[in-house]
This record gives C-alpha cells, sequence and structure tokens, in this order.
C-alpha cells in the first residue's frame, strides 16, 4: 500500500510539473516530507541496527547468534511460527470456503469474530489464554492432568500465535474466492469428481496464488510476535524464549551485540517474506 | 423416457421458482425449456443434474429414481452459460478431466480427448489455456468435456446466452448437426423462442414455475395452449377480441366476409416485409404483409381499408381483455 501511495505521489508530481508549477512545490515539500518521515522512522533505525550489527565486522555477528541460546531462540520460533503457519492455513482455507460457500445463521457473526484479532492487543489475548488455559483453571487443570502443559509451554505460544494471525489467510483468500465463483466445481461435480477431489483439483489451484500471499503474511507476523508469547511463554529462556524475546532479553541484561544481531537477523527473515509477498501478491 | 421430472416443487426462501412441474424427455431427444427469465427453466435444469434438491417431488434419469443422488453420480453432462471452463487447465486437461476421475488407462484418455476435441473443432486448440479462446471455442470446448464421460443425458443452462448474435447462430445449426451425429439426450435451457424452434424437436414452456404446455417447435407456435404461449412464441397482434399473429390478417380494399374496418396510421418497410400499423375502432394493432401486396393495395397513412384474419389462421378469443 505505502508502495502504490508512493507511486501516486510520483505521478503527480510528474504530471504538475509539466502542467502547474506552483502545485509542483507542493507536491515537492510532500514528497521531502515523506521520505524524511520514512527515513527517521524507520531507515534510520533499522539501519543503525545494522551498522552496529556488523560494526565489528562479521565475526562477532555470526558468533552471537550460534551462541546456545541463540541457536535455541531460532529453534523454538520456527517450531511455534510453523504450527501456527500450518493450523492457520487449514483453519484459513475452511473459514474461507465457509464464508464463501455457505449460509448458515451466524455468518457474520463468523466474519466479524475472524476479525477480531486484528483489533484485539496480544498482551490481552496472552492474559486471556492464560486465564482460560492456565494451571489453575478448570480447562488448563483438566489438560495438564492429561499430561499436556499449555501455559508456559509451546501448545501455548502457537495458541497465541495463531490466533494473532488468524485472519490473515482467511481475509488474503476470501476475495478470489468470491471472484472464482462455484460453477468451476459444480462442472467438476457434474463431471463425477468428489468434494474432495473438487476442491484439490480446481478449488485450490484457483485459490493457489492468494493462499501462499496468506501464507507468507502469516509466517511473517508469526515470525515477528512478541506480545502474546511474552505473556503465554513466561520468558523462559533456553525453554520458551522466541527469537523476538532473546532480543529483548538480551538488551535488558546489556548483551547489545547479541541483541543487534538477533534483531537483524529478524530484519532479514521479514525482508525475505515481504520480497516473497511482492512475487505472491495476486495480480490487480 | 430418459428423464421424467414428477411434481417438483421447489422455493428459494418463501419464493416458490417450480411449481408441480413435470416433465418427460425422450430418449435420444432434443428439448428446449422456453420460457422468460425467472420462469424456472435454469431451475428446472440444475435439479435435473443435481445441482439444486427438489423440496418435494421425483427425478427419474434412465428409469432410476436420482431425487436424492449427488450430481457426481448422476452421470449427467452439463454446460453453463459462462462456460465454467478450468481457468488453470488446458483444453486437453479441461477436456480429459471427466475421464482422469475416472481412473481411466492415459491412452484411452489421449484417443478419446482428441476424438472429441475434433468433432468440437478444436483439435489444433489442445495446448491453449480457455483464456486465449473465443467465447464460441470455449462453449464448445465445454461441449466436449460434458460429452466426454459419455453422460445419459446432456444438459444446457443457456448454452449461446454470452455469444453475440452471428455466433449464437452459427452454433445453433451446429448443435443441431452435433445431435444428429452423437444422437445423446440432450436438454437446453433458452429464453430465445427463436433459437427453441430452431433447433429442438420438444419445446416445453415455462413460465412462473409452472408448465404451460409441451409439444413440438410448430404444435407450441400454431396451436399454443394459452395467450401467454401464444404471445411468447412469436409476434401477436389483437383485433375483434382475438391474439392473431399479424401474418395471418389480410388486408383488403373492399370488405369481405368476417372483415371489419380499420384505419391505416403508419407504414414502415422493413426489407421484403411491410408492418402496417393500424387502428381497429379504438384498439391499435399490426399486420405483416409482403412488400407486393402492401403495393397492390397502395396503402398510405389515413386509408380506411377492411381487415380479417385469413381463413384457417389460428386466434385465441381473448376472454376479459
Amino acid at each position: 500500500m505505502a508502495d502504490s501511495a508512493k507511486n501516486n505521489v510520483e505521478h503527480d508530481v510528474e504530471h504538475d510539473v509539466t502542467h502547474d508549477t506552483k502545485h509542483g512545490v507542493a507536491r515537492y515539500v510532500l514528497r521531502t516530507t515523506a521520505v524524511a518521515y520514512l527515513f527517521f522512522l524507520l531507515v534510520l533505525p533499522v539501519g543503525l541496527i545494522v551498522w552496529r550489527t556488523f560494526g565489528d565486522g562479521l565475526g562477532p555477528f555470526l558468533e552471537a547468534l550460534t551462541s546456545p541460546s541463540a541457536l535455541h531462540a531460532f529453534r523454538v520460533t520456527l517450531v511455534v511460527a510453523l504450527w501456527a503457519v500450518v493450523l492457520n492455513t487449514v483453519f484459513g482455507v475452511g473459514a474461507a470456503l465457509l464464508l464463501v460457500r455457505h449460509d448458515f445463521p451466524g455468518k457474520r457473526l463468523l466474519g466479524a469474530f475472524i476479525d477480531l484479532p486484528m483489533a484485539v492487543s496480544p498482551v490481552v489475548v496472552g492474559l486471556a489464554l492464560i486465564l482460560l488455559y492456565g494451571r489453575f483453571s478448570p480447562v488448563g487443570g483438566l489438560l495438564e492432568s492429561w499430561g499436556l502443559q499449555v501455559i508456559f509451554s509451546t501448545p501455548g505460544m502457537v495458541l497465541a500465535t495463531v490466533f494473532v494471525a488468524l485472519p490473515l489467510v482467511v481475509r488474503s483468500v476470501v476475495p478470489v474466492l468470491e471472484e472464482l465463483g462455484d460453477e468451476q466445481e459444480q462442472a467438476a461435480h457434474t463431471l463425477g469428481a468428489s468434494r474432495l477431489q473438487t476442491f484439490l483439483r480446481i478449488t485450490l489451484p484457483g485459490i493457489r496464488s492468494a493462499l501462499a500471499y496468506g501464507v507468507v503474511l502469516c509466517l511473517a507476523r508469526s515470525l515477528g510476535e512478541y506480545g502474546a508469547v511474552a505473556v503465554v511463554s513466561g520468558r523462559l529462556v533456553d525453554q520458551t524464549q522466541t527469537l523476538t524475546l532473546f532480543v529483548e532479553e538480551r538488551f535488558q541484561n546489556f548483551d547489545q551485540p547479541a541483541a543487534f544481531a538477533a534483531s537483524t537477523a529478524l530484519a532479514l527473515l521479514a525482508v525475505v517474506t515481504l520480497l516473497l509477498t511482492r512475487l505472491l501478491r495476486p495480480k490487480d | 423416457m430418459a428423464i421424467e421430472v414428477r411434481d417438483v416443487n421447489k422455493s428459494f426462501g418463501t419464493t416458490p421458482v417450480l411449481r408441480d412441474v413435470s416433465v418427460d424427455v425422450a430418449s435420444g431427444s432434443l428439448t428446449a425449456l422456453l420460457g422468460p427469465s425467472g420462469g424456472g427453466k435454469s431451475t428446472l435444469l440444475r435439479v435435473i443434474a443435481g445441482l439444486e434438491h427438489p423440496d418435494t417431488g421425483t427425478v427419474r434419469i434412465s428409469g432410476v429414481d436420482a431425487t436424492r443422488l449427488a450430481p457426481q453420480r448422476r452421470n449427467v453432462g452439463f454446460v453453463f452459460q459462462h462456460y465454467a471452463a478450468f481457468k488453470h487447465m488446458t483444453v486437453f486437461r479441461n477436456v480429459a478431466f471427466g475421464l482422469e476421475i475416472r481412473k481411466r488407462p492415459k491412452d484411452e484418455i489421449r484417443r478419446r480427448v482428441m476424438e472429441l476435441l475434433e468433432l468440437v473443432h478444436l483439435e489444433q486448440m489442445a495446448g491453449r489455456y480457455p483464456s486465449q479462446l473465443s467465447g464460441g471455442q470455449r462453449q464448445r470446448m465445454a461441449l466436449a468435456r460434458a460429452l466426454a464421460v459419455e453422460p445419459q443425458v446432456l444438459l444446457l443452462d443457456e448454452p449461446f446466452g454470452a455469444l453475440d448474435a452471428q455466433v449464437r447462430k452459427e452454433l445453433r445449426t451446429w448443435l443441431r448437426r452435433l445431435h444428429d451425429e452423437v444422437h445423446v439426450t440432450t436438454v437446453f435451457v433458452t429464453h430465445d423462442q427463436e433459437e427453441a424452434i430452431e433447433v429442438a424437436d420438444t419445446v416445453v414452456v415455462l413460465a412462473d414455475g409452472a408448465v404451460e404446455q409441451v409439444g413440438s417447435p410448430s404444435d407450441v407456435y400454431d396451436n399454443p395452449a394459452n395467450p401467454f404461449v401464444m404471445r411468447f412464441l412469436g409476434p401477436v397482434t389483437e383485433i375483434g377480441g382475438s391474439l392473431v399473429r399479424p401474418h395471418d390478417i389480410e388486408i383488403s380494399a373492399e370488405p369481405r366476409p368476417g372483415s371489419g374496418e380499420a384505419t391505416v396510421t403508419r407504414i414502415v418497410r422493413l426489407g421484403f416485409e411491410v408492418r402496417v400499423e393500424l387502428l381497429v375502432g379504438d384498439r391499435e394493432a399490426w399486420a405483416q404483409v409482403t412488400r407486393g401486396t402492401a403495393e397492390r393495395l397502395g396503402l398510405a397513412p389515413g386509408d380506411i381499408v377492411n381487415v380479417r384474419p385469413s381463413p384457417g389462421a389460428r386466434s385465441l378469443a381473448l376472454t376479459g381483455a
């Protein structure tokens, strides 16, 4: 979105310079402001982190990232993010199909619920999960008696991440599914395809790029999640510490090289996923 | 009978779409479901295909009760108005779809698909994607795809509705010829009476969710069961309290048995035919005559002439009109 806004500004600048120089000046000021704003907000801080990370060369960077705690944090982040992506993909496609292809009472309510995680603060999500699945709640206690610890453990962190990234796949897939219509699916049925065959051979290829876009968005959100995970994980070093928690904890303990190195790693991951979304974004 | 529809009722919400519909479709026939839009003809076709479920009533296909059968078990071919082409598959894969689902051997699929593509004149297009085809080609591909599974009945929902007039006419003739070649029982939906009369050998007229008349094209045109059918199947005009086809009106200078006086209000020449607009008493009417007749009578606006339905022409008395 930022990109298209920028393109519009540039386009208008060209247009106005040739036709109206007075407005051209205003546009120029606007553009400078926008660039300065982004520079101080985004480029400078991130640039500083990268500069501080590589200030003493590549050696300390690699060293900081290959410490046992950092490697463990990488692993936890990856495990949590992958689970969250898988669950959200399955749920997301299912919910999108439900919302687009079926009519049932409470459909609008479901649609609203799916958007809820966008509005609720991740910290609130974390607290709510503790309230329901904590050791001293009925549900959490029951699960614990079956040997499944949710809070201060991976399941809880997966739940928290699933929650905050919930709408991304659904909202990517729904418009494409609507545009696709159901005639191709009906045609497949009349040609003898079962529901599953129709889904695999017709629906899935039809929503492929939108789904991939949603999955990558979901992955990016999952890798970067901090608030909800911070609450439910208990921030146990070398146990439930994700990469974002690792950054925060190292920084608090004056281990700035490790904090900066992990930050840079997170930023690089973000850039990669951003590039992926650019590649996968549904045309038009 | 290839298809027997019995007492089918169907409502969308509180709106009835089909009301006690019973239709028989003979094996090997080419039947048109004709009616105004919103008349329930597409819904009836979808009920036969299993894409909609009737609220009450039964559908039998080839003698088997199919009312509760899922569409994939009915062995029907369905062609949609907007083609429903599988956009991510080539023409070949589109046509092969039903056979691949049925797990037929590869070489058999290849042979059958190429045969069908030849039948619909698309053998050069096998490797293309639907987006690279014209509307008419897409619809022919959809037809080949439906025929590939050797359906017991072929159902076409306004198959030419999205095409331009020229292609429409070509495909109509082509469909008729194809049916003479393939002989599969075919039902198609149309709101175009000319299309129904030209292509079908049986016409089922549907309006407001009910069957108005069933018969051969000439039957429904010449012996309409009611004013609605008569109006829907061709132009009509009203003289002497009856509905008459405008080409069945005789104009003469002298009074003749059964004729009445009328005033010519306007004359429109449309190529070989002439449309004569008349005032009979205080009612407007019109007659369709040949150019020769118009010239022989020397018709001009303001003339007083005598008009009557030609003897032997079918007219329908309008009661209470």
